[in-house]
Formats: C-alpha cells, structure tokens, sequence
C-alpha cells in the first residue's frame, strides 16, 4: 500500500521530523495492559493558542485535522493551528454513514475520489491508528434498463480511471444479498454496479488519527476555539478574532462544512453553498446481517453494518436550510419505507437513534477547494453529502494549495469560480438547486 | 417549524405536501448586469437565522410561498403567497 | 431453583397461568407478568451476556432503560432480536431466548475476553489490529463482526401488518402515571381533547407499584379508576403499548402503538404497530424518573437490581428478590423497598446508606449500616456476597439479591429533541429539562419532584394551566391525602466508590467501566462526547438511560469539573428503538409508492402488453406475439410495422398543461427558450424550456388550441417538475401575467398513430378531412369523432419520423377509442407498439429524450443552438447561458454512432475513445447516450455526447465498454438515420 508522499510527491524526500509521541502496536497494548494501563499518554496535547501561526485551519473536523496533517507531515509547515469551536469530529466527521467509495463519473470528481481512495487504503499505517478501513464493497442497485445503462456510464468512467467497478446482473447480485426483495412489486432489482474497494470506516477514528497524527507533527490542535471574526489587513487576512482572544496567521483555510458561510461572512465573501440537514441511523447491535454498503436504486436508503453490529443508514437530505443538526419525522419515515422495500427483513429490526449533520451543500453537488478573492484566505467546502469519502484527499488537496499555491492535479476542478465561468461538474445534472443533488 | 408549514390558503399542512425550491430571491431584470444574474443564481446568504424560502403546496392549493424560517429553531414567522411578494418587496 | 413467586398479591391474574420457555426449558408465570417478572419468578437470574467480556448478565430494571436481559423472541420472519424482557409482556408460548453466548448462555467462551480485559480497554481496537495490511478484512474483521453484535435478526420477511395514523389534540400527556393521570384527568374535565400515551400495558406508571393509598384507595386502583374515567370520556383518547419516541418541529410527536406484540398470534385484520403523528398544541412530559445504579466492583452480576425495579417485582408481580437482600441506597427510595420487603415477610440482610443519617425514619428490623459503601459484589452467575466498607473497614456479607439507588434523574429525553440542552441543578443533583420549553412541559418527576402527593398535585396543576391557557375552564383537581409516601430526605452524590477492586460498570450492555473512562480522560477523549465516542458508554440499546449520569459524574471527577460543566449528549430521537416496519407502515410491498396506469392500461393488457415500471407508471414495453423467441423479434416486426403500415402507441403518461389566459403566450415565450408569441391558433409546435442555468431541462410540443388556450406536453419523467416550475413562472416570477395553468395530464387519453398509412386509418373515426391541405404537419385542433358523438384534440406530430398524429380523448374513453382504432386499423395493418419500439423509432430520427437531455448539456449541445431566441428580451436560463463553459468548443454535442461491421454492436452506456486510443481518462471523448438495433439500418445504431461531436461526422472511433469487455470499431455520423429531409413528416 502506498502512502501520500509516494502516492503524490515523487518530488518531494521524505520529512525526518520525528514523532514524540508513544507507537500504538499490539506490543504497546500489551506492554500497557500489562502495567495496569497507567501509562497510556494523551492522544493529542491541549496547547494553549500561539500568538501567530502560518497557517491557521478553522474547523477541526475530517478535512481540517486531515489538511492540517498532511501539511506538517507531507509539506514541511508545521506552525499550524486547527482552531474547533467544539470538540475535534463534533461536526459531518462524526455524523455520517462511514461509506467510503470513488465511483463518481465525471472527470473533475473521479481522480479526485480515487485519490482518497488510495489515501484510505494506506491511511491507518500512515498515521498509526486503526480506522477500521474496511472494504467489503458498495453496490448500488438498478430497477430499470435506464438506471443500467446510467451505471453503465459511471462504470466504464470509473474504468476508464483504473478504478474497479463491476456491473452485475441480478443473478450476480443475488448471490451477494440473497436476501433483497428482488421481485419488489414495483421495482424489481435488475442488478448493480459493485465497486469491490468501496466500505466503510469508522468514522470517529478518521477525526482521532488525524489530531493525533498532526499533533505528533507538531500541529496545535485547539477545541473549544471559536472564531468569531477575520481580521483583514491591507486587503489581506492577518488572523482570526476567536473566543480565545486574536491570533494571527499567514494563511486561513477554512474547512467549516456546514458552516461554511457563516465564517467565510466574517471575511464579507458570499458563497454558493445552502447549508441542508441529512439525517443518518443507527440500529440496535446484531450479529452479521449484511456484509459491504448497499444503496437502493428505487428510493432514497443506503445501509452498511458497523463492526460493532449496528445497522448504518440514511436516506435523502430532509430539503430546507437548515443549521439544526436534527430532522424530520416525515423523512425518517421515507427513509424506512425504502428500507424495508429494499430489505423485507429489516421490518423487525428496530431503530435505535436518528441523528442530523449540516451539509455544505453546493450549487452543482460538487466540491471547492480553492484560494478565495481575498488575498491569504483559502476554502474548503461544499462537501455535500459526500465529504466523509473525501476526506483524506480533501485535506491532502487542501494542503497542497496552502504549501504550494497550486491546486493538486486531482482538485483542479474544484474552483470557485467556475460557477461564473460556466465550468460546472454536476455529477447529477440538477443544476444550481443544492436541495436536488 | 418545518414538521409542520402553516400555509396562508390551506392551514397547518404537513411538511411532505410542500416541494421546496431554496431561497426566495427577487429575479433581476433581464437587462441586468451578468454579475447580478450570477449572484441570483448562484450565491446564497445561507445565514443561520431568519431565512426566506420558496415552498411549492404541491399536494395541496399548488401556490407557491415564501416561507420565513429560521434555520436553527426552525420556527416560522411568515408564509404568505409568492404572488403577494412584488408588492412587498 | 424453586419458585420466587410469593403465594398473594400483586397485579397478576392466577387464573390465567400461562406456559413459556426460555431457551427452551418450559416455565410458567401468569396474565400480568413481563418475561422479565416471569423468568424472575421461575428462579432465573442469568439471562444474558455481555457485549465485549460476556459476563453473565441478570435483570436490573423494570423498564425501558434495561440494558441486560435481552432476549430474541418470536420465529420466521416475525423472530425479533434485542426484546427488552422487562417490557415484553408475557404471552402463552412465549419462547424466548438468549443472546450473544456460545455455546450456551451458561457456559459461553466469550467469556474469555473476561481474562483479556487489561489489553481489551476502551478504544484498544484503535491501536491495533493494523499489521499486516491484508489481515484486517480477512481476520480480524470477521473475527470481530462474529464477536460483536447482539441478537441475530431473521432475513425473513415480515408477515404482519403495520400502519399510520395522524391525530390532534389539545393537550398530549407523555405517561399515564401519577403525574400523567392527573394532568390527563385536570384537563379532560374540562372538555379539552386530550391524548394520553403510555408504554405500559395498562395505565398508572409507579403507581402500579407503589403500596401508598391515595385517599383510601390503593395506589392501583387509584389508577384504574383514573384510566377508567379517561377512557369513558369522549374527549379523551388513551393509549397504552404507546411510546411517544420523538418531539419534532411543529409540536409533532411521532409515538409507536405496539397493538399486538403481547400476542401470540397476531389478528391478520388488525397491524402489529401503529404508529402515530400527533399534533398537540400542548404536551406534559410526565415519564417520570429513571433509578440510578451505584458503580462499584461486580455491580453487573446477575442479582444485583436497581431498588425501584425489585419493589415492582415485589408489588406488581408478586416476586421476591430471594432469601437473603441487602439494599445500597443513597436515598431513601431503598427505604421504601425495605419496608414493602418486610410487610411481604422478606429478611433483609443490610442496608447500606453512604449518608450519615440517613434512613432516620426507617422502623424496620433489618441492620442499617450507614456512612457506608458497597464496594464489592460476588459471584459468577449469581449473586453470593458482597464487600461493604465502612469506616476504613471492609466486611463480607452473604446476600442473593442486592438492591440499587443512586438517587433519580429525570427522565427529559423528549425535552431535549428540539436542540434544548438540559441545565444541571446542583440542588437535586440531576439534570433537568432546558427551560423555556415551547409546547412542551416537563411534570412530576419528570421534571425533578420527588414523592407520590407532590407529582399527583403537580401534574393536576400543569394539565389544569395548559388547558385554561388554550381557553378551556379548567382547575387542577385535588385527589385527597395520600398515606405512606415515600419520605424524601436529600440523596447523597456518590460517582465514585473508593477501595473498588472489581470491575464497576457503567454502561453494562457495552461492558463499559470506571476505568475506561478514566482512561479516556487520561488519553484526552474527556470532552463527554469522546468520551462516549472512544469507550461506546451510552451507545448501547438503552442510549445510557442508565449509565450517561454515572460516566457524566465520573468524568467530571477526572476532570476535577462540575457535572454541569461536563454536561451531556445529545438527547435524540428515538426514545425506544422503533422497528422499520412502524415507520414504514403499509407503504411497502406494492404499497411502496402509488401505482400509475393509462387509461389505456386495459387496451395495452387485452393486446398482451409486456409492462415496464417507469417512474410510478406501468408502461407497455411491447406487444408479443405467438412464435416470437425473444423482445427483440417483437420490437423489430413492431418498428417495421410503423415503418411500413401504422402503429399505435400509448403516450398517454406524457406530462400535459392547459395553460390559458390572456397572457398565457407571454408565459411561454418567457418559460421556453425558443419563441412561442407568434404561434398560431392550431398549430403545435416544439417548445425547448432552459433552467436558470441555462442547461435543458425538459422539451415537449406545445399546441395553440384558442387564441389564449395552449395545451403543453412535458417528458413523462418531469410532467410534475414542469407542471411546478410553470406555475413558479407563473405564480414567483411574473404573478402580473394574467395567465392560468392547470396539469390535465390525467384527464386526456393520448395515443400516437404512426406510419405511412396513419392518415387513411385515423380518417375513420375523424369527422374532419385529415388530407395534407387541410391538416398539415404540426396542425393541432380540437377535431369530431365518430360523427360528433365524442371530441378529441388531434395533433400532427411525430416522434417516430413517420407521418404521425397524437390523438388526445378525454380520458374515460382512451380505452374505447384505441379499440376502434385498433379495429380500423387492421385491414392496414396497424399494430399495437410498445415504449421500446418506441425508442427505436426516435433514435432512428434522432429524436432526444432525458438520455440526451441528461441536466448538464445546453440547447447547442444537442444541436438547437439556432432555435434560442436571440430577440426575446427574457427567458428562463437567457443569461446563464451566455457563460463561457456553457459555449466552450469542446463540450460534448450530440452525434450519431453506428458500428463498422454490421454485425457488431454496442451499448448505451460505453464511452468513445479516438480510434486507437488507450483507455484512459484523457482520452475518454463523451458516451453513448441512447442505442438500439434499428431494423431500417440493419445494425446498431446509437446516440452519443462526444467532443466536438458536431465536427467529427464520419470519423472512426472505438466504442468502448469495459466493464463489459466489449470494444467496437464505429463510426460518428449525423445523429439523423432516418429520412433526414424530414419528407415522411409532410407527406
């Protein structure tokens, strides 16, 4: 498995900044164990906030603990603070269904996805925390002959990229998950695209062996920080006002997800983006009831199994603005319906917590990673309800713009302005409607 | 409030009658400069708080309103017709 | 073990014994008994394992907060995993068992991890398990998925019904306890419509346990004649089996009604759950408080039981906890269970009160060691002993059963749902609702009263001001002196007990303890949410009913901070678990989503139609006929045949507006891209409409029928998204259009009749001249049949590229008229043909449908670039599309495909690649969009969105698909194969 340095930076030798902090192995748990577990010593410090960073990363979920990781591990520029108003992962990092998978079609998206996707497949070695990287594969089923051939197109896209995709016919699917409804009454299942690579994660970790990982980098990881303004200089971001007093940087770069807009208002920059609620959820535990990520093709659900035995799923996004972190009974009830069309089975199985993130969802359904008008002030948002996949790309990405000033090959797409100069990538082709995509 | 969308026609209405379009913007003059179109069709306020939207009773009186929401409690303060905004506005 | 039923008393019937098992071993308890009372009664004690260490587990509530005696009952598709004993009400043949052990529930290997547990710590998995690489999908997963989990569900189909219902009211009352009744009651009286929702069997929450007297009456009764009074008031709806799971925005409460899960064999007539949306104008939150357990050594083994839950065993169920109890409270909630034990004749061992004076009103026999702690509890799968501590000395006491009281924390879960984060109270050591509550509020113990007279009298006060603030004449209603209520001197705080040697749980379902979260402390996963995060404390079945306080004051004594300044999680829904088959209700199966048919459906059917789901639509696909092998040879004759004679085809599932007024041309003109102002009054025309962005989003013909009457046909994907966005042009946009819009796609009937010989067969039943003078291509008029006695719309279109006319009929004669038709049309040839041969047809003609219109090409795109208006002053997606992306010479634009050799083919879905190129994602040129075998060319044809694709006619490409293995020699061409000087159109 190849690591970001000789998946990305052939350029670039190796950094020999050295981590302090203690190894995690099964000799260090046993070593512990065996000490009566005294010994363990903090994931990450609790720094108080230098005057000046170089670069200042605002939101300690995923992409900003990611970006702030790669910067210092893979770019040399360690005097960096993520500053998170709550707790490190409090945001989408912590809130989503776990799916990873780079089965998107278009040419601006499908490098990008593959990149994490191989970022994922090295990931827990590269930061020494075990995320619980688990391909068991995504299958997305189809019901008629136009959703085949839609698949047909992202498959051979996906192809095209070297990236692993399968169609499978309904006996192929069957054989898989005996167990779906194939014979649905409105909407048999014909088949399915597979990406075999495709999983999940357990999600949390993602947001821990990152914190942890930067912070053996030297990165100062600062929660309960919240910013409250940015303060411009000249025309140029100097630093951040926060709840713990001013701190200054050379660079900004926001990854505030769902909050996005509200932070990039305190630099007086409007940005496509429509904050939307998507609610996810959880089962009780059971024992192994289905093994890799299916999505239903007739209806909004998706659902995977969580190594702790909980069945994950979600559905559509409930549809209006919304900061609130919490939905709508209407929609968990679409959400069931098409769960139980999908999987009869999962008719006795009882739901145990329903919960809401705020997607930064943008105007054609597909990420910006890019410098923003304002001299010093970088963005990484609209994320949609995608950005958990992203995440190890998105931050690599992110860093490399903030080190090198340049988008990385697989984010060049992501610009902001290509919603002006008509350059959209609308992986759905609904247009400049967020609620749509 | 958004289990629950008080439409001015029809009353209280469950939310899953409504089709939800987004911000409920004013549309520019087709003379208008390209920067202004690209902002009506493409930047939003998104702000946390006080919110217009464009909600469509599509299984109910099929008007168009805007709803004034906001979006963290999301209680509404006002719904009234689309029609009725020109002369608001 | 003998029996623990005592001979009298209790809420049980022993008239009505009924037999269970319990892992197969036949039992037998009463009408009445939980499992949980049951398995209780027969002696049994161990009935779970654990999470993680597999440790015998017993039962510990009386409620829904219980974490341990999970159970699986049921079989098929009715087998449910995860049953809470404590709330499953007993039934005959009720057959429950274990879960989570192997390979039996007594002896179960899991219980090794047990040996383990110092390198099985919180979080361990996150520091390990990652060498090598390949191992952790193909042996330590597995290994873990196999380990974790708890029951085992079925993957069976459910057999049983479920449904929905809607209701409103003035006032819901959340739990039918003290609290609840009276507020219930205090209301209704007053002729407010009230709903009262409670999880039990039948209504009084602790007053089913409780032996105070409540003016004379017994507690119970007390609550069954409350129930009784409710339930014979018509303003009252009462319902219990109901749990209210959620608050949500507009004071809508989704609750679940198990209407039949206390039955064996559930009615097929009447659904298993229903569930409930309710609309209240205002709710009284009075589901009381929850028992806290104490965290000390081996507080998990199978005897030790929270103190309120062993005095409702005693008083409802009739059982004894066993020979020998001893009672650990904080409070004096153990008191009361002492002096219910000793009226029943129970011996108590000890009580152990951490407070130096505490139990000063307690009158019994039994020892009471204060200023003391339990330490310890012992034995394997049953209680033996346990280690009490006091005064720097530790002392063994042999005990069976041993009672729990922490002190109570409100129950607000429901209080929280709406993003109100609840206010630590110092005073009362518990967290209460947030304040400020709109619609909501919280009463009794609920809301942090203690004691039976004070909830009775405050639940009479809330219920009574929420009534008379919504009008209604009411005052709280006063139930009389209550005798023997609890006293209710204050509760020592104990988070932590010092000289702890075994493991204390905190989270028992998920085997979470002290440690653990003093290691997460330690690690710096103390914020309460990593907490939770890294150890799962709280993430059990029970979302931490029990155990969130506990690691709350844990934690906040590692931290050295307040448990204020801890705070909590985020309280969400669901308050229970809900099954999927509640929330879906009787939307599955065929009632998944409404069906859609034409009023041609019939025709199609007597025709031997092969259907096709289309949106909610049943679509006739094609139309086989005896001898065919295979869909192809029926499309094939069916394309043929249209080609050659005629055809009829059902389109009546398009999308159709009547859009009038006298601004109605003004609409159009603004909402389509092209001009619509000057179409003439009978005359179709087709109409391309943009979105704001300036992208294609639908296309149709639109017929001038009146001067200001147009008639609008839409995709059938997007009738309904069209239909909304004219009338948001209409109604946002430009309200000062004096224009009118109404979708009339159910009403009108419409059949396309294609073919050289459409005219002469279509003449038969029109009254009108249909010659090519008097009804031109694109004529579209309102037209008589069979001599007048019907009318219709006739519109000389044509999607097939034949001569072809769209007839229109009201709906309720589709079905006669495609018969006559059918029957004209005979002698001619005419065929019914399906949506495929349909597909053909227009691929041939190189007709765009949504494969081509797919959301991100503009009208230049698909070669309409010259039919935008460039006068129009305005149209939807004018401006937008002036971008440069939007006009970029290499965008993808629609071209014609078809192989070199004949013999081969391809399919929609490959992608084009220059000939000889690699495949590779530079090198990807655009896609096929729409292919089919064209009879008429005698190979495969295809449309396809390819770069440049308007400049590359007649180059060589590879049509490439590789997940298919298929690679095609072919060649780009017009995207026209049929009749490209559109002659068949006029003819």
């Amino acid at each position: 498995m190849k690591h970001a340095r000789s998946l990305l930076l052939k350029d670039q030798r190796p950094l020999s900044r050295k981590a302090t902090a203690m190894r995690y192995s099964a000799l260090s748990l046993l070593w512990n164990g065996l000490r009566g577990n005294r010994d363990w010593r903090p994931a990450w410090r609790q720094p108080q906030p230098k005057p000046h960073y170089d670069v200042i990363i605002v939101g300690g979920g995923g992409h900003g603990l990611a970006a702030a990781y790669y910067l210092a591990k893979e770019f040399g520029i360690a005097n960096v603070a993520v500053l998170e108003k709550s707790y490190i992962g409090s945001g989408n990092v912590g809130r989503n269904t776990t799916i990873i998978r780079s089965n998107y079609l278009l040419p601006g998206n499908n490098p990008f996805y593959e990149l994490s996707m191989k970022l994922w497949e090295g990931l827990e070695r590269d930061f020494n925390f075990n995320a619980m990287i688990s391909q068991r594969g995504v299958l997305n089923l189809y019901h008629s002959d136009a959703q085949r051939d839609a698949y047909m197109r992202r498959g051979n896209a996906m192809r095209l990229h070297g990236v692993d995709a399968e169609l499978l016919d309904r006996d192929d699917v069957r054989r898989m998950v005996p167990f779906l409804d194939f014979d649905n009454a409105r909407f048999p299942i014909k088949g399915g695209l597979l990406q075999r690579r495709g999983g999940t994660v357990r999600h949390d970790a993602v947001a821990w062996g990152y914190a942890r990982g930067a912070d053996r980098h030297g990165v100062d990881i600062i929660q309960g920080c919240e910013v409250t303004g940015i303060r411009r200089e000249n025309g140029r971001v100097a630093g951040v006002e926060t709840s713990r007093g001013f701190i200054g940087c050379g660079k900004l770069a926001l990854a505030a997800a769902g909050n996005s807009s509200e932070v990039a208002r305190m630099a007086d920059l409007k940005l496509p983006l429509e904050s939307h609620v998507l609610q996810a959820f959880v089962s009780e535990g059971l024992k192994p009831f289905i093994d890799g990520v299916v999505t239903f093709g007739a209806g909004h659900f998706y659902v995977s199994q969580s190594d702790k035995g909980g069945l994950v799923f979600g559905g559509d996004i409930d549809g209006y603005n919304s900061y609130a972190q919490r939905g709508n009974l209407a929609t968990v009830e679409h959400v069931a319906e098409a769960g139980k069309a999908m999987i009869p089975a999962l008719s006795r199985v009882r739901v145990l917590r329903a919960w809401g993130g705020i997607m930064d969802m943008s105007m054609d359904g597909s990420p910006i990673i890019d410098r923003t008008p304002i001299d010093n002030l970088y963005l990484n948002a609209g994320w949609c309800y995608g950005g958990f996949k992203a995440t190890p790309a998105s931050g690599f990405c992110f860093a490399h713009l903030l080190a090198r000033g340049v988008p990385h090959e697989t984010a060049a797409a992501f610009r902001l302005d290509r919603f002006r100069r008509g350059h959209l990538i609308d992986e759905k082709g609904q247009g400049a409607q967020p609620n749509l995509h | 409030m958004a289990s629950l969308v008080p439409c001015p026609h029809c009353g209280p209405r469950p939310k899953e009658e409504f089709t939800i379009k987004g911000a409920a913007l004013p549309r520019p003059a087709p003379t208008a400069d390209p920067a202004e179109w690209f902002d009506y069709v493409y930047l939003r306020d998104n702000p946390r708080g006080s919110y217009a939207e464009y909600w469509h009773h599509t299984a109910g009186c099929r008007r168009w309103l805007v709803v004034s929401r906001d979006t963290i409690t999301h209680q509404v303060a006002a719904c009234r017709d689309a029609a009725a905004q020109g002369h608001a506005a | 073990m003998s029996s623990h039923r005592l001979p009298q008393g209790g809420l049980i019937d022993r008239s009505k014994p009924l037999a269970f098992t319990f892992d197969g071993k036949p039992m037998q308890g009463f009408q009445g008994d939980s499992l949980a009372s049951a398995l209780l009664a027969n002696g049994r004690r161990l009935v779970g394992r654990s999470f993680k260490y597999h440790r015998p587990r017993g039962i510990l509530t009386a409620g829904a907060a219980e974490p341990n005696a999970l159970v699986t009952i049921g079989s098929g598709g009715r087998t449910e995993p995860n049953t809470r004993a404590t709330m499953q009400e007993l039934y005959a043949g009720l057959a429950a068992r274990s879960q989570n052990r192997w390979p039996s529930l007594h002896f179960d290997i899991g219980a090794l991890n047990g040996l383990l547990s110092p390198f099985l710590g919180a979080g361990f998995y996150y520091k390990t398990f990652m060498w090598p690489a390949a191992f952790w999908e193909k042996v330590y997963e597995p290994f873990i998925r196999k380990a974790a989990g708890l029951g085992r569900a079925t993957h069976q189909a459910d057999p049983d019904r479920y449904e929905k219902r809607w209701a409103h009211c003035d006032l819901l009352v959340i739990g039918a306890g003290p609290t609840g009744l009276a507020a219930a009651l205090s209301a209704a009286r007053a002729g407010a419509r009230v709903i009262v929702a409670d999880e039990q069997a039948m209504a009084g929450g602790a007053l089913l346990s409780e032996t105070a007297t409540i003016a004379g009456r017994t507690a119970p009764a007390f609550a069954r004649d409350c129930a009784a009074e409710l339930e014979a008031l018509p303003n009252v709806t009462l319902l219990t089996r109901t749990t209210v799971f959620g608050w949500y925005d507009g004071n809508v409460f989704g609750a679940v009604e198990r209407v039949q899960k206390h039955l064996a064999e559930p009615a097929p007539s009447v659904p298993v759950e229903r569930l409930w949306r309710i609309v209240a104008k205002g709710a009284i939150l009075a589901s009381g408080a929850e028992e806290r357990p104490l965290v000390f050594g081996g507080n998990d083994i199978p005897g030790v039981m929270m103190a309120g839950a062993m005095r409702s065993y005693l008083n409802r169920h009739a059982v004894a906890p066993g020979r020998a109890t001893a009672i650990f409270t904080t409070n004096d909630s153990g008191y009361a269970l002492a002096r219910d034990l000793e009226a029943k004749g129970l011996d108590i061992t000890a009580i152990i009160d951490p407070r130096e004076s505490g139990g000063a009103d307690y009158a019994g026999k039994a020892r009471l060691i204060r200023n003391a702690v339990v330490t310890d509890a012992h034995g394997g799968r049953s209680l033996s002993a346990i280690d009490i501590r006091t005064g720097g000395r530790t002392e063994r006491l042999a005990v069976d059963a041993l009672a729990l009281s922490g002190g109570f924390s409100p129950v607000i879960h429901l209080a929280c749902h709406r993003g109100g984060r609840p206010v630590w109270s110092g005073e009362k050591a518990a967290f209460l609702s947030p304040a400020s509550l709109d619609g909501l509020a919280p009463a009794g113990a609920a809301s942090g009263i203690a004691g039976l007279a004070a909830c009775l009298a405050d639940g009479a006060h809330k219920g009574a001001s929420l009534a008379a603030a919504l009008g209604f004449a009411a005052s709280p209603i006063p139930f009389g002196p209550v005798e023997g209520d609890a006293p209710a001197a204050p509760a020592k705080v104990l988070w932590s007990i010092p000289g702890v040697r075994g493991k204390a749980f905190v989270d028992f379902q998920n085997d979470v303890h002290h440690r653990d979260l003093d290691l997460a402390v330690k690690e710096g996963y103390g914020h309460v949410e990593l907490a939770k995060r890294y150890t799962t404390s709280g993430m059990a079945t029970d979302q931490g009913k029990l155990s969130n306080i506990n690691a709350i004051g844990l934690l906040a004594e590692a931290r050295g901070v307040s448990p204020g300044e801890v705070g909590t999680t985020t309280f969400r829904p669901f308050y229970t678990p809900v099954s999927f088959g509640a929330l879906a209700g009787a939307y599955h199966g065929e009632h998944f989503q409404p069906v859609r048919r034409s009023p041609l459906h019939g025709w199609a059917e007597r025709h031997g139609a092969v259907f096709v789901e289309t949106g909610l639509w049943y679509r006739s696909a094609w139309f086989p006929r005896t001898g065919e092998k295979d869909w192809r040879e029926s499309v094939d004759r069916e394309v043929l045949n249209v080609r050659n004679n005629a055809g009829l085809c059902d389109v009546s599932m398009l999308g159709k507006i009547e859009i009038c007024g006298p601004d109605a041309a003004e609409l159009l003109n603004r909402a389509y891209c092209n001009a619509f102002l000057k179409l003439p009054v009978g005359k179709a025309r087709y109409g391309l409409m943009l979105r704001e962005d300036g992208m294609v989003y639908d296309d149709g013909t639109t017929s001038r029928i009146e001067e200001n009457r147009f008639f609008m046909t839409t995709t059938t994907a997007y009738a309904a998204g069209v239909m909304n966005h004219m009338e948001f042009c209409a109604q946002a946009l430009w309200p000062e259009l004096d224009v009118r819009l109404a979708s009339v796609t159910d009403q009108w009937a419409q059949m396309a009749i294609a073919g050289p010989k459409s005219r002469k067969i279509l003449q038969a039943i029109v009254d009108e001249d249909l010659g090519n003078d008097a009804f031109p291509y694109l004529a579209a008029r309102e037209v008589s049949l069979f001599g007048g006695r019907l009318h219709g719309r006739l519109f000389r279109i044509s999607f097939s590229g034949e001569l072809a006319y769209e007839l229109a009929v009201p709906a309720a004669y589709g079905d006669r008229v495609a018969e006559a038709l059918t029957e004209a049309g005979q002698a001619d040839g005419l065929v019914p043909y399906g949506v495929e041969a349909l597909s053909v047809l227009r691929i041939e003609k190189g007709h765009v449908t949504h494969n081509e219109i797919n959301g991100t090409v503009t009208p230049g795109d698909l070669g309409f670039g010259k039919m935008v208006s460039a006068s129009k002053p305005d149209f939807i997606g004018k401006a937008m599309l002036q971008r440069e992306g939007l006009n970029a010479p290499d965008r993808p634009r629609l071209v014609g495909v078809v192989p070199l050799d004949p013999g081969q083919s391809f399919r929609s879905g490959a992608h084009i690649l220059a000939k000889g190129a690699a495949p590779t994602l530079e090198n990807d040129q655009g896609y096929v969009t729409s292919s089919a075998f064209s009879p008429h060319i005698g190979s495969t044809i295809g449309l396809a969105l390819v770069r440049h694709g308007d400049e590359r006619h007649g180059e060589d490409v590879t049509v490439w698909n590789g997940l298919r293995g298929e690679f095609t020699a072919a060649r780009l061409c017009a995207p026209v194969f049929f009749d490209p000087a559109n002659e068949k159109l006029h003819a």
